[in-house]
């Protein structure tokens, strides 16, 4: 065997900063973005509002981290938004049961919703668009089949409401807590375990991934299947907030919001390429600009717009150099 | 005048600093059928593109009908007369058969569609063709093979003066080739030229005139085929000399393998897989380099994928290590302890965005992993390994892949499959565009892993690579083991023979 030439193999790695190149455009938005805020609006740089803005983000923060793993094996999944709403109804009909029964009837149903749509996708090999399309118009259906037709159930269930209303320690908002903890998992999961390498291999090679032994289908129904739980717990989670559950409304077009804050962050649409701290400073995004302007007074109509130009902007920061 | 159909002269194209056509002769005449024929790389769908104006050159001269002529789109090709007609791409599924032929330039009348029109003349140019399907009929409801007719009707109904099929035949069966050979001699009666791309060497002899050989981009010449014979054919697309066959050296191998006492590992019985696989047999030693040749689309990596489960197969049995495996995905092949080096690095190897680490690591993983967590460590000790072992010349194993070049991009793949310690290894193509340093160093490693005891199929176009490093040599022919050559049988010369024969 040749020797003779050996490349000098450096011990710590370069990765870590070519990784993440790309969520340096979404960084420096959010960056610019809050810096501008608490020079030009009033109260913004205050600890109640920052709490504030965290809180409000977490059912988006979720369910894009989902979105993230979906897209990073070439998928999408529309379905989210009415996934929640199904948790949010399967929960507040079995709120008698307990809470804690009524939170893993409600985890294990969108599971296994969301199992099923990666089964439809990976088995018949027909679109993820196409699949979670239908499920996104039929699990609001259904959402509205269990609330009695969509009607406001209201409750009063305090150790539920513990996830939504409570704080830790007096000042840690409980949902902020569950939204941290599943970051930090999320990022272990997605850049050290088994199933991270293989969800980026199905997305960056799929041929290469199957000739590798890698079992594609399997990998595809479990990404579905943990952006439905992420969608549950947001749902739950929001839930708990309003202290009713509203099947018509809950999760309405999030699946647009954590689309853009997963691509914003930096994760490409064909796949391949994710990352979740992205995909986290793409929702914070989202939301200052969605609070700023409700703190500035300007119009709702006006934020949608000046959002979806901010969307493009940060995208276009990022686009892939040509090689 | 006397001016033939279509002169192509001196057509060059470069891609991104890649010469994909150098300097490329071809001509065609009315009423010819004119086949184009080389190995994989060899530039043949390049210069269709260029022909039908997908692709402009970026030199040399056209000339159709005698007048020069620089088509920008393929419309504008197809309105001069130029038509590529390709395997049922650009056909509605759920239109019918005369809104297909007319798709696009739809007869009109008072602004709407004149659909008595429409229906009279593709029934007359089907009857032209001598196919009997009615034109109201969905396309969908049709069989392949009328799908391609119609396909070939509708380039027809353009006013083609030159057809271009790309492997015609591909998915028809016998019959049905029969039935399309009637249908291009009626288009040779009535004067259209028509280029023919096939692997099938029967084909060729049955339906074209001339063929003209292309290899790396090159031209290299146009031929009558009557009075050709085979040998020479595949001489020609392999770029060999008859009479210099019998030289050696040119590879890592060193001397010619003896043949060892080999303890059978591998035995494949009668495998089947629809018309690319026949009856294929054969068996695998350990510490044994079988070498596989055949002509592109010869089955040969068919074969390789079957025994990896990649393809699923209609019957046959292989054996490994004595008990029968059950193939249903690659993994079952890869637990057995089987490898598979296949023969597209970008579109089955690489994971182009991702690190040498990971993409080496990639088939190993589940050997590196605890309670699911992939160990950074184990990860890094196999990297600096084979890195060190296979001489991978890259900045650390945390540069992309994508950087790296083809020599080094293989071994990293290689990598991929020894670091788990395979039993037996299939070798497609391993030494395919890579230069010619990292060529001779996997040659090498080859030698050297069969002689520690690993069976080893080695799937190649290169012969000088198949006679030096093989003990035995199966030679495949569409879709069926040729023959099997062994000893002092082992020669270019005898693999050519072997491909060529009917």
């Amino acid at each position: 065997m040749a020797e003779a030439i050996t490349p000098p193999i450096t011990k710590r790695s370069a990765s870590s900063f070519a990784d993440y190149a790309p969520t340096y455009g979404a960084a420096a938005a959010l960056i610019l973005l809050v810096l501008a805020n608490i020079v030009f609006t009033p109260n913004f740089a205050d600890v109640d509002n920052f709490r504030n803005i965290l809180v409000q983000v977490t059912p988006t923060m979720l369910v894009a981290i989902g979105m993230t793993f979906v897209i990073a094996t070439g998928g999408i999944d529309l379905s989210v938004g009415s996934l929640m709403a199904i948790a949010s109804a399967v929960a507040a009909i079995s709120l008698d049961y307990g809470a804690y029964p009524a939170i893993l009837a409600a985890l294990a149903v969108v599971t296994l919703i969301g199992a099923f749509s990666g089964w439809l996708i990976a088995t018949f090999k027909i679109q993820p668009i196409i699949v979670t399309l239908a499920l996104l118009i039929a699990g609001r259906g259904i959402a509205q089949v269990i609330s009695n037709g969509g009607q406001l159930i209201p409750f009063s269930n305090p150790s539920f409401e513990f996830w939504g209303k409570d704080s830790l320690f007096g000042i840690l908002p409980v949902p902020i807590f569950v939204m941290v903890l599943i970051i930090g998992l999320a990022i272990f999961v997605l850049r050290a375990t088994i199933f991270g390498r293989h969800v980026i291999a199905v997305g960056g090679n799929e041929n290469a991934a199957r000739l590798s032994g890698i079992s594609v289908n399997r990998t595809k129904i479990m990404v579905y299947a943990l952006s439905g739980l992420l969608a549950g717990i947001a749902g739950l989670i929001y839930t708990a907030r309003l202290g009713a559950s509203d099947a018509s409304q809950v999760g309405q077009t999030i699946e647009l919001d954590a689309i853009a804050a997963t691509v914003v962050g930096g994760t490409a649409l064909t796949g391949g390429r994710a990352t979740v701290i992205g995909t986290v400073i793409g929702a914070l995004i989202m939301q200052i600009i969605t609070t700023s302007f409700n703190m500035n007074g300007i119009k709702f109509s006006y934020a949608l717009v000046i959002k979806a130009a901010i969307i493009i902007f940060v995208v276009y920061l990022q686009r892939p150099k040509s090689h | 005048m006397n001016e033939p159909l279509l002169r192509m002269q001196n057509i060059r194209k470069v891609f991104s600093g890649v010469v994909a056509l150098d300097d490329v002769d071809f001509t065609l005449e009315r009423g010819e059928v004119h086949s184009l024929v080389g190995e994989n790389g060899a530039g043949k769908s390049t210069l269709i593109k260029v022909m039908t104006g997908a692709y402009n050159r970026d030199g040399g001269e056209m000339f159709f009908e005698g007048k020069p002529v620089n088509f920008r789109t393929p419309e504008e090709a197809q309105n001069a007369g130029v038509v590529a007609v390709y395997q049922e791409v650009n056909l509605l599924m759920y239109r019918s058969v005369a809104e297909n032929m007319f798709l696009g330039r739809e007869p009109r009348r008072f602004g709407l569609i004149d659909w008595a029109r429409m229906y009279r003349e593709a029934g007359e140019t089907l009857r032209n063709l001598g196919l009997q399907i009615d034109p109201k009929v969905v396309l969908g409801s049709l069989n392949i093979a009328s799908r391609q007719m119609i396909a070939i009707a509708r380039g027809v109904s353009l006013g083609a003066k030159i057809l271009v099929l790309d492997e015609p035949t591909s998915s028809l069966t016998d019959h049905e080739v029969g039935l399309l050979y009637d249908v291009i001699r009626r288009l040779k009666e009535q004067g259209t030229g028509i280029v023919y791309i096939s692997h099938r060497f029967d084909e060729l002899y049955a339906v074209c005139d001339k063929v003209t050989v292309l290899r790396d981009g090159k031209f290299i010449a146009t031929r009558p085929l009557a009075g050709l014979e085979r040998v020479d054919l595949v001489c020609l697309m392999l770029g060999k000399q008859r009479e210099d066959l019998e030289k050696k050296g040119a590879t890592a191998f060193g001397e010619h393998h003896e043949a060892r006492k080999a303890e059978t590992l591998l035995q494949i019985e009668n495998l089947t897989r629809g018309r690319r696989l026949k009856n294929v047999s054969l068996h695998a030693g350990r510490g044994e380099i079988l070498g596989m040749a055949g002509l592109l689309g010869s089955g040969r990596t068919d074969v390789a994928r079957a025994v990896f489960g990649a393809d699923a197969i209609d019957k046959g049995k292989i054996t490994f290590e004595g008990k029968e495996l059950k193939l249903r995905s690659p993994n079952d092949a890869i637990k057995a302890g089987i490898a598979f080096l296949s023969e597209d690095r970008k579109a089955e190897g690489i994971v182009p965005e991702w690190s040498v680490r990971e993409n080496m690591t990639l088939a190993a993983l589940p050997a590196l992993t605890s309670l699911g967590v992939v160990s950074r460590v184990k990860q890094n000790e196999i990297v600096e390994k084979f890195m060190r072992r296979l001489g991978i010349k890259a900045s650390s194993g945390e540069q992309k892949i994508r950087e790296l070049s083809g020599g080094n991009q293989q071994k990293v793949l290689l990598a991929r499959w020894l670091c788990k310690n395979p039993k037996f290894l299939i070798l497609d193509e391993p030494t395919r565009g890579i230069d010619i340093g990292a060529k001779g160093e996997i040659q090498g490693l080859i030698n050297e892993l069969a002689d520690e005891g690993l069976g080893v199929l080695m799937i190649s176009s290169e012969l000088e690579e198949l006679v030096e490093g093989s003990s035995r040599i199966v030679v495949m022919r569409d879709g069926e083991c040729a023959a099997e050559l062994r000893g002092a049988d082992i020669s270019q010369d005898s693999i050519i023979n072997a491909m060529a024969t009917e």
